[in-house]
């Protein structure tokens, strides 16, 4: 096998990023990023939802007829987030309101249906189950960066616990905002790839037409 | 041997058949999405008892917040026996005691046709029918005096239905706070409805004029009646807003709360 089990899990966090190198499941990256518990629990269940549907898909791949590949794949990895959302609506019932749709859009989760098809379709079930927890844990890692700018500084605190005291609240930090809705997301994401990209030149992708010089006469 | 076929028990037979094959594909597809509906409805039917303890936690605590004596060090249990269960007969605004106040919530969940009347106005989209009868909640002053009554309301607002509690004072015109403890509005835009500084906006502001006329409303602007009776709308969320300011005037006018009103301000509850 061209990757260790190691290199499985540990690639997909940085040189490998699902969200900053293959730029998916930005949508609700920039939608449960507002507090880092959110962030967290959020990061948890796309993670659990990979690994277990890489792992049931690469299961089943010799059986899957490719006709009806797709809707295979869906139907397992739907089923999963229903049972996510089952459990977290019993023992997280807060955070669950609060993520409200965004557990049942995991489904949609571009990750999730990009590693199945890309991976675990044509690779055996431990190692796609590495790979699907090693891209759950990619998107984690971002989530949990941009959680913890956009609460420190939009509202001050950390996991809800605070670490500036707000102006509202008697202290002396004014919150930005902005932080807390979903376009700063966009902002620091797009600052993320930019630092990677200039970290790891590797990554920048290549220009898919050529700017024409014109020569001075 | 010409039938090894036979020999082969049926599972091994299914494994060696071409995977395009028409049959095979049935199989595959019936076979995934019984083991899937299975699995999903056993998780759904042993987590219910569960998730419904986490759900009447949050309506009491919701009853508790909207009244203003929500206290995190008190559980949530203890905290609301100081609230006063009563179901009202919307028709004529008077206490009933024809249900079980500890099962009313479940007739009420079940869609009970005793306590369901059909509308031929529908102006909150309760599609069509509503409640005739609601459990509503009286928190008493020291001296037994009403303090706030809190009323449940709903109605539809952009993608959902939003359940809620109005709490009113002891005038049945001022209202004290409005929360909403269930939604699937926009996050972000109509899930604003659980903002605190919006939902401060409520506190103070009365639903009647002098004359008796119902003048709350939720609006971009403020209405002829003035700002006593003005809540801002959401920004970005005009549906909701307007959802919003629906089922409030509607669980406050004569179809809803109505009657329960006059009688609390006249003194007769």
């Amino acid at each position: 096998m061209a990757q260790t089990r190691k290199s499985q899990l540990v690639d997909p966090l940085i040189d490998n990023n699902p969200i900053t190198l293959q730029v998916l499941g930005i949508c609700s990256a920039l939608a449960v990023t507002s507090s880092l518990s959110v962030a967290f629990v959020m990061a948890l269940a796309v993670t659990m939802v990979t690994g277990f549907s890489s792992l049931f898909i690469s299961m089943l791949r010799n059986q899957i007829p490719s006709s009806i590949r797709i809707i295979v794949q869906m139907v397992i990895i739907a089923s999963l987030v229903i049972l996510v959302d089952q459990v977290l609506k019993a023992y997280a019932y807060e955070i669950s309101k609060t993520l409200s749709v965004f557990v049942g859009l995991i489904i949609t989760n571009c990750i999730v249906m990009g590693r199945a098809e890309a991976f675990a379709m044509s690779n055996p079930p431990v190692a796609s189950f590495i790979d699907g927890v090693g891209n759950g844990l990619g998107y984690g890692l971002i989530l949990m960066v941009v959680g913890f700018i956009r609460e420190l500084f939009g509202a001050g605190s950390l996991f809800g616990i605070t670490i500036f005291e707000t102006v509202n609240n008697g202290g002396w930090y004014v919150p930005n905002g902005m932080l807390l809705l979903p376009p700063s997301a966009f902002f620091i994401i797009g600052l993320l790839i930019w630092a990677i990209r200039s970290w790891k030149p590797k990554q920048v992708e290549e220009r898919e037409f050529k700017i024409q010089t014109v020569e001075a006469h | 041997m010409p039938d090894a076929n036979e020999n082969k028990g049926l599972f091994r037979r299914f494994l060696d058949m071409p995977n395009d094959s028409v049959t095979k594909t049935v199989i595959v597809a019936v076979t995934l999405c019984l083991v899937a509906s299975m699995v999903v409805s056993a998780a759904a039917v042993s987590l219910r008892p569960v998730q419904q303890a986490n759900a009447l936690r949050d309506k009491q605590s919701n009853v508790l917040q909207v009244a203003g004596v929500y206290d995190p060090d008190v559980t949530v249990a203890e905290a609301f026996e100081a609230m006063e269960p009563h179901v009202v007969d919307l028709s004529t605004g008077e206490f009933t005691d024809q249900f079980d106040i500890d099962t009313f919530d479940e007739l009420a969940a079940k869609g009970d046709p005793a306590i369901i009347r059909a509308l031929d106005e529908d102006p909150a989209g309760l599609g069509g029918a509503m409640q005739a009868y609601r459990m509503v909640y009286i928190l008493r002053t020291e001296d037994g005096g009403i303090d706030k009554v809190i009323l449940p309301i709903e109605g539809y607002g952009l993608w959902s239905t939003l359940y809620g509690f109005i709490a009113l004072e002891e005038n049945g015109n001022d209202i004290y706070g409005l929360q909403f403890y269930q939604h699937g509005e926009t996050p972000g835009l109509g899930a604003e409805v659980d903002n605190p500084r919006w939902k401060a906006l409520w506190n103070g502001k009365k639903l009647r004029d002098e004359d008796g006329d119902l003048q709350i409303t939720v609006a971009k602007a403020p209405p002829p009646a003035g700002q006593d009776y003005y809540i801002d709308a959401l920004a970005g969320a005009t549906l909701t807003s307007r959802g919003v300011h629906n089922l409030v005037r509607f669980w406050m006018g004569e179809q809803g709360y109505g009657p329960f009103l006059e009688r609390l301000k006249a003194g007769e509850i």
